[in-house]
């Protein structure tokens, strides 16, 4: 190997850098991967980074390029943010790729003429669009599907020209990248053909049979599917678009737009125009620590033909090359003496696994290993269900060892398959492919679970964790949960296929350090609120004493439940009442027993034993003569008032027997319980929108004030906050709701899961360019689905988060329908609107609920006197001094007495 | 500890009762007595505590709602919380919340864990085990316990 040259400062730079200047040409997946490398090494510290880049926007997550037609905004597949590059002193140049390279000088000079000098050069130039050479390929209509550029040229020719003309969509490509596109023309509403020229789909991952599962289930979602041909030649109608496509069989598939898909090839033009040696099939030739031939250069990602002779165009070997540059490019530094630690043990790129797993068009398709059975006396064993759509296929070599394998249709075992790979299964392989159950046994993976996996057995694949290290994690780092591990040792952080498997690790572990896994609610039941409401809505529980003696804890049973349950099961029954027949006001019968101190005083407690009072004020619309009425009661009841960021008026101060006093008045001025007490709906924020600001796009109020009062009452496992933007200034803060709404100038975008608090979090676009009824049935199934499935105290936040598949999964439930529960979410939400009453307004006319609000049973009208205020800024605050004083002598039974004579307290 | 006594339909323990503690509940009083004398057999028995100088009655077993508390004055001008559980059992204890000094623990929810009734302060959460009145969250703390029975 030859010694790296020291990095002497390059004379001829011209900006004279005093640093070590390193120059990363590209700033795809890998490029940022090695940015990301280099400041974990401390290397951005001790040079200078300079990065050219041709597209227009910085590294983004390509591999979900897709997920932009199911609504994902292109700055959310962003993967570096400016913070990124300001805190580690990085310079990006967007479109302004690196045009040439000067290596006598060492120096890059860009498209725009701009000209660095390098002490390290790294190319990290990925692949380009592979377009077969057919005539008329370069005509109107016909696209390559690369960048998020490409993306949105095709929607928009696809919504302007193609679909209103009825006309239909030419893939060219059946693999991986071919079928996305195919998903993604198929989604935008055009008829879609695929055209491969080989004999099957996906030829690089799967066999013949699983090709042709694959083929029958994209058939039956109505995608035509040309195998063995290729296209001919391109025709184009007078104004030279594109309007058909010959096949090489004769046949002609008349179609608006073309789109290649048919692989990608290295770009290495800028390596090849410097001399630098090539692969036999392109890709700047590179050694184990990804150096050229040129000491000072390296190549990295697609653009690389590596030391094992391939060249990889996923995105994991790509990542390991990456760190292996990193490696080298610290360790120069390290030999330059520029205050940067060398590597202990560097890393080394030999080969990749070049496992996958993908979801294409909703199908399920893996390989892993040797998927073909290349090697000497590879056996298969086979499992085909034609009719499910499912192919699973073993390679196991003569002595058992596994050594790959396809699965179509049904991938859940891939994590533990793949991790086996290389070694004897404790099973016999056949019982490894049957579904689950077919041998009597629940357990996946046909009754293997991860303890048959060997500790070196590759659990995470896109950051190398070994099962091991997921262990360690769990018994000696004190990890307790997935998430706790993911943050420990990354695994389940990249692609996140392996989350599945890294959670049975994770229970495994715990269970045999002794930890019980108990996902119960509390000490009373031993289900999640989840199964609580499947159990209560599928058996019409009405009542918690019957979910509690029938469904608790054996120990628990005919006992009183506790603070965690109680609240949690009258929310469930709350969410379902007119569904199962259950009484619809939160302190009917045994439902009033069950509620927080809030919700049974329909107001909210605050410090000293007052609560304060926060009617509904939908969209934060109020006459003045609303507001008037606000004020006047807070005046005649002397609360202190406060604007909430709600866009409502909290009134403090309130003794519980004022409540119904202060909500006759309220009542009768048109107000309506804001449910601030409860975990329901709170607000839907809104901003003017359209009627008064001049940026507007949409009436924001309108809808807010619609979302509210459709909403309002909706019980849920914690508070529900909403808002709706009118434009994409997103005054109303949309993005930090639980669901949040933002206005297009076609219609409206619908996100969800966000949050303000302790843990901010961006909401994420469920849907975009939604009509008023579109939004409304999609936040209405949101909600239900949220209710339905999430944990005790649990935001959507972090529901979004917990749930398998995260947002994907909850939209293929929602927008897509994918387990069919669309119609009765809507038909729960039906009835919530319909049944929807005032709690306060039908408090006031019940005599027994009413009689609830006194201070004391036996004195109704004497005040607590240790409710008390004093003045601070010309408005009452708790008089906190009653609270402060030494405790109540405590007293037992036998020899109770008290400090007595508290004012007001007259002897009864 | 705190008596659980049977319920019992004799009106003149309830009537000596109501005697001694002066001005008990009169409306509530009132209520009952017609009851009584609408159903002539029905009970209309009563929660009682036992404080420095005997017993009193709070308040009609009917105030109460099984799973929940009421505040209730004694008549040295202290605070109880009074409740009674599934099994129709009172349980009676100081009002005051130790951790934050509020009257508010009759507002709290009632539960039971390993046998154990307790009630958890609506404010910050801690658990008081209503026969004894210590805090099951943190050791050394305690509330009042007073005995009750219903008559």
């Amino acid at each position: 190997m030859t010694p790296p040259a020291p990095i002497p400062t390059a004379p001829t730079a011209p900006t004279a850098p005093t640093a070590p200047t390193i120059v990363l040409a590209g700033h795809g997946m890998v490029g940022q991967r090695f940015l990301e490398a280099l400041a974990a090494r401390g290397v951005t510290a001790a040079a200078r980074v300079v990065v050219l880049a041709e597209e227009p926007r910085p590294a983004y997550d390509r591999v979900r390029l897709t997920s932009y037609f199911s609504g994902t905004a292109p700055d959310e597949l962003a993967l570096c943010d400016e913070d990124f590059l300001s805190s580690h002193g990085i310079t990006l140049h967007l479109g302004d790729p690196a045009a040439a390279v000067d290596r006598e000088r060492r120096t890059v000079t860009s498209r725009s003429g701009r000209t660095v000098g390098y002490d390290a050069l790294v190319l990290a130039t990925g692949s380009y669009p592979f377009v077969p050479p057919v005539p008329g390929s370069d005509a109107e209509g016909c696209f390559v599907y690369r960048t998020v550029e490409d993306l949105l040229a095709i929607e928009e020719y696809a919504e302007e020209r193609v679909r209103n003309a009825a006309g239909a969509g030419i893939v060219v490509g059946g693999g991986l990248l071919g079928l996305e596109a195919a998903g993604a023309l198929r989604g935008l509403g055009l008829r879609t053909h695929i055209v491969e020229s080989g004999d099957r789909l996906m030829a690089l991952q799967v066999d013949a049979g699983g090709g042709a599962a694959l083929r029958r289930t994209l058939e039956a979602m109505e995608l035509e599917v040309h195998t063995g041909v290729a296209g001919e030649e391109i025709g184009t109608d007078e104004a030279g678009a594109v309007s058909a496509m010959t096949l090489s069989d004769g046949r002609r598939l008349p179609a608006g737009m073309v789109v290649f898909a048919a692989g990608v090839r290295p770009r290495d033009e800028l390596a090849r125009a410097a001399g630098l040696e090539t692969g036999p099939r392109g890709g700047v030739t590179v050694d184990e620590r990804c150096r050229t031939a040129d000491p000072d250069v390296y190549a990295v990602g697609e653009c690389a033909h590596a030391a094992d002779g391939t060249v990889y165009g996923l995105v994991a070997p790509g990542y390991e090359m990456a760190e292996a540059a990193a490696d080298a490019v610290a360790e120069r530094l390290a030999r330059y003496g520029a205050g940067v630690a060398a590597p202990s043990r560097p890393r080394m790129f030999t080969g990749a696994d070049t496992s996958t797993k993908l979801k294409l068009l909703g199908v399920d398709v893996a390989s892993f290993g040797d998927a073909h059975g290349t090697a000497d006396g590879a056996l298969d064993v086979v499992y085909a269900d034609s009719r499910a759509g499912v192919y699973k296929k073993l390679v196991v070599s003569g002595d058992g060892t596994l050594l790959g394998g396809v699965l179509v249709g049904d991938a859940a075992s891939y994590g533990t398959l793949r991790a086996l790979t290389g070694s004897v299964p404790p099973v016999p392989p056949g019982t490894l492919v049957l579904p689950e159950g077919a041998d009597g046994s629940r357990e996946s993976s046909g009754g293997l679970g991860p303890a048959a996996l060997p500790e070196d057995a590759v659990v995470c694949n896109c950051h190398h964790v070994e099962k091991g290290a997921v262990r360690a994690a769990v018994a000696e780092q004190g990890c307790t949960d997935v998430a706790s591990v993911k943050k420990c040792t990354n695994a389940g952080t990249g692609c996140g296929s392996c989350v599945p498997v890294l959670k049975q690790l994770v229970e495994a572990e715990l269970e045999a350090g002794g930890v019980a896994v108990d996902r119960g609610l509390c000490g009373c039941f031993a289900h999640t609120r989840a199964e609580l409401y499947e159990i209560v809505r599928t058996l019409r529980l009405t009542s918690f004493s019957a979910l509690l003696d029938s469904h608790g804890r054996e120990e628990a049973r005919g006992g009183e439940g506790c603070e965690v349950c109680k609240p949690a099961v009258a929310s469930v029954i709350a969410s379902l009442a007119p569904s199962i027949g259950a009484e619809d006001h939160v302190l009917d019968g045994e439902q009033a027993a069950l509620q927080d101190t809030n919700d049974h005083f329909l107001a909210n407690l605050q410090r000293n034993g007052s609560y304060s009072v926060v009617p509904r004020v939908p969209g934060g619309e109020i006459t003045p003569q609303r507001l008037i009425v606000l004020g006047e009661v807070a005046r005649d009841f002397g609360l202190y008032t406060k604007i909430t960021g709600g866009q409502r008026i909290d009134m403090f101060g309130a003794r519980v027997e004022q409540l119904p006093a202060i909500w006759t008045r309220l009542v009768e001025a048109g107000f309506e319980s804001g449910h601030a007490y409860g975990k329901a709906l709170r607000t839907v924020k809104s901003c003017v929108g359209s009627t008064w600001c001049r940026y507007g796009v949409q009436d924001s109020v309108r809808m807010a004030i619609g979302l509210e009062l459709r909403y309002r009452g909706l019980r849920s496992p914690h508070k529900l906050k909403a808002g709706v933007s009118g434009c994409a200034r997103e005054c109303a803060e949309a993005m930090s709701k639980d669901f949040g709404v933002i206005a297009t100038s076609s219609g409206w975008n619908l996100y969800v899961g966000g949050n303000g608090g302790a843990t901010p979090r961006h909401a994420d676009l469920l849907a975009q360019d939604l009509s008023d009824a579109e939004l409304v049935r999609l936040t209405d199934r949101f909600l239900m689905f949220y209710i339905r499935t999430a944990d005790r105290l649990e935001r959507t936040s972090a529901w979004l988060e917990r749930t398998e598949g995260g947002l994907d999964h909850v939209r293929d439930v929602v927008v897509h329908d994918s387990l069919g529960l669309c119609d009765e979410l809507e038909a729960l939400m039906a009835e919530h609107v319909a049944h929807y009453r005032d709690e306060w307004s039908a408090a006031l006319e019940d005599p027994e609920k009413l009689a609830r609000f006194v201070s004391f049973v036996n004195a109704p009208d004497v005040p607590d006197p240790t409710v008390r205020f004093t003045a601070e800024r010309d408005q009452i605050k708790p008089d906190l001094t009653l609270l402060s004083g030494p405790d109540l002598p405590v007293r037992t039974a036998e020899d109770a007495h008290g400090t007595a004579g508290l004012e007001g307290a007259t002897a009864r | 500890m705190t008596t659980a006594t049977t319920r019992t339909t004799s009106t003149a323990s309830t009537a000596s009762t109501a005697g001694t503690a002066s001005t008990a509940p009169s409306a509530r009083a009132a209520d009952d007595a017609d009851h009584a004398h609408a159903a002539a057999a029905a009970p209309h028995p009563r929660v009682e505590v036992h404080d420095a100088q005997g017993w009193f009655a709070l308040c009609g077993l009917d105030a109460l709602t099984p799973g929940r508390g009421v505040a209730a004055l004694l008549r040295d001008g202290t605070q109880a919380a009074v409740f009674l559980d599934r099994a129709g059992r009172p349980y009676v204890i100081g009002n005051r919340d130790p951790f934050t000094g509020a009257c508010v623990l009759s507002r709290g929810l009632l539960g039971s864990a390993h046998g154990a009734p307790f009630v958890a302060s609506p404010l910050l959460k801690q658990r008081f085990d209503l026969r004894t009145g210590s805090c099951l969250d943190e050791e050394g703390v305690c509330v009042p316990v007073f005995r009750s029975r219903i008559r």
